[in-house]
């Protein structure tokens, strides 16, 4: 350690606390205690009344807010699994292909570019016009070249259209699962895999017996990635429907808590939520990071 | 290769290239899509362009001309730059300061601090927005570039000062020694030792604080939505979609444009955007 006088780290970590103080630890606790009180844009006034449990109640009982918790349930519950799960199975394929720079890159890409830009790729893909005209989009085309009808895609409720915004995330993630998992993979010692297939192990045995339990802590990083990323998914619903169609979600619906409706109660409600559903994560990450010599 | 070889690997192949379609011809379509006329689009999928695809006369300009011009893009793509390139830089210069404190000096609560720090790489940006935007509007802050900069480096302070602290923690410790034995202070050390070690890892947070600056629309939306004059391209494409929505023509060029410089900085610099993806994996 570098030999200070005592006041010196805080004039280096000063900054660094005064915003966060700011932007972190004094709304987190005005967000909990807002929640408590009624409509209106104001923090707090005259004309804020404490309204006891009624936000709450509306956020676990308004049919809109309902939906919109399951529908985070349903984009953790496919979101999560097929961008860890492709993102392995691609890093480890790809290791054995010699056009492998390329097609990662490819999957990549979609990690740099923004929601919005991904959400209207996407929509234009969905998109959809009434039987007997060109189809423009390219889903529909396929359809109709396979003999189908062209569907509204983002208005068939509530599987089809949730389902295919869940997929515009998975094509923005998987890139980013896939690469982490690439450099863990490619760290395994290839003499332990070549040592089971000598022992007469199949490439699928391989997999299973020893790159899988290897790879292990690995997924468990990527598994709360997602999970963190998908539980504030915002963007994409924003820009493809707006939450329309039964495709609300939470981040989405405390937005126009309080920027459409100005009811920073139920707002503020619905952030806490929010906070209530990452706090495991936050804690995970703590103990991994914290606990095994991240933090010295 | 040889045909026996080739065949047991064919399903690999098959695979791959499958996904490699799916993730490449949404972005092709878009791409095409932006060069064709409004009347062209609507008549024909962009894919029947591809058998002329180099043939003169099918592609032109227009459209980004006229969401540059006419729809306001040119303005928000500048806002885009005047947000994200100082925002970077102060959250960069704010969090190489705490992390050399975090990783180089001893002082009472450094692990709390720090374990606070992680902590808030989760938090939701949306428990913040409420109490803050009142001060905000008091303060006049609201809808200039002061105030985005200043929430930008917020929001991106627990990541980037934990990128910065894991790295600046690997510094041998017995350089320190040799920079009090010539008698350095710790503004000396910091610049004449800590920050040239930390050059790749600063470019790595460099990079990937100006992505998710530049591609970032909530905190956008949230501070300087409402005032187009400052709002970035993401918030002017989102409103192009609410006004425009069947506008082909001029919303692929307008999510084109977003697109453009992400993708310059990610196929230049590549490396060190992965190298932050591994460092980082736990951004929030």
């Amino acid at each position: 350690m570098l030999k200070t006088k005592k006041w010196h780290p805080w004039v280096f970590v000063g900054p660094a606390l005064l915003i966060l103080t700011f932007f972190f630890v004094y709304p987190a606790v005005a967000t909990i205690w807002r929640s408590f009180y009624g409509s209106g844009q104001e923090l707090f006034g005259p004309n804020v009344r404490h309204v006891g449990l009624a936000n709450w109640r509306y956020v676990f009982t308004n049919p809109t807010m309902t939906r919109a918790l399951r529908n985070n349930a349903l984009w953790v519950g496919v979101f999560t699994p097929v961008t860890v799960g492709l993102g392995l199975i691609l890093a480890v394929l790809l290791d054995r292909v010699k056009y492998e720079r390329v097609l990662k890159s490819i999957i990549f890409v979609p990690a740099a570019i923004s929601y919005v830009g991904a959400s209207i790729i996407w929509r234009f893909v969905y998109a959809y016009r009434p039987v007997g005209l060109s189809q423009i989009g390219v889903l529909n085309a396929l359809v109709v070249a396979l003999g189908g009808e062209p569907q509204g895609w983002l208005i068939l409720r509530p599987w089809v259209n949730n389902l295919l915004l869940i997929a515009v995330g998975i094509w923005i993630w998987t890139g980013f699962s896939m690469v982490i998992f690439s450099a863990a993979y490619k760290n395994i010692p290839r003499d332990l895999l070549e040592a089971s297939r000598i022992d007469g192990a199949n490439e699928f045995q391989v997999f299973r017996r020893v790159t899988l339990p290897l790879l292990r802590p690995t997924a468990e990083v990527v598994g709360v990635t997602m999970v963190v990323q998908v539980l504030k998914v915002f963007d994409i619903v924003y820009v493809m429907t707006n939450g329309n169609y039964e495709t609300e979600v939470v981040a989405n619906r405390m937005y126009k808590e309080m920027f459409n409706f100005f009811n920073y109660g139920r707002a503020s409600a619905i952030a806490v939520v929010l906070l209530l559903m990452l706090i495991p994560f936050m804690i995970l990450n703590v103990r991994r990071l914290a606990g095994q010599g991240g933090v010295q | 290769m040889n045909p026996v070889r080739l065949l047991p690997r064919m399903p690999l192949h098959v695979f791959l290239v499958v996904i490699a379609f799916l993730w490449f011809i949404p972005t092709l379509g878009l791409l095409i899509t932006s060069f064709r006329t409004p009347g062209d689009i609507v008549s024909s999928g962009w894919w029947t362009t591809i058998p002329g695809l180099f043939q003169p006369g099918q592609f032109a300009l227009d459209n980004y001309l006229r969401v540059l011009n006419q729809e306001g893009l040119g303005v928000a793509f500048r806002n885009s730059l005047f947000i994200s390139v100082p925002a970077t830089l102060i959250s960069v210069i704010v969090a190489s300061l705490a992390s050399y404190a975090f990783a180089c000096m001893g002082f009472p609560g450094r692990r709390l601090l720090l374990v606070l720090v992680v902590a808030l790489m989760v938090v939701p940006l949306q428990m913040t927005f409420i109490p803050v935007l009142p001060i905000y509007r008091k303060l006049r802050l609201a809808g200039t570039y002061p105030g985005i900069w200043l929430a930008h480096t917020a929001y991106g302070l627990p990541l980037t000062t934990f990128l910065m602290y894991s790295f600046m923690s690997g510094i041998p410790k017995d350089l320190f020694d040799s920079a009090s034995i010539d008698g350095a202070g710790p503004l000396k050390t910091f610049f004449r030792i800590v920050l040239p070690i930390s050059v790749p890892a600063l470019a790595s947070v460099f990079i990937f604080q100006f992505l998710w600056i530049w591609n970032d629309m909530l905190v956008a939306l949230v501070y300087v939505g409402a005032t187009p004059r400052v709002a970035p391209i993401t918030v002017a494409v989102a409103n192009l979609v609410t006004n425009r929505g069947q506008n082909w023509e001029l919303l692929t060029a307008a999510a084109f444009l977003t697109m453009i410089l992400p993708l310059v900085v990610f196929f230049l610099l590549q490396r060190y955007f992965v190298r932050g993806i591994l460092a980082g994996a736990v951004k929030g």
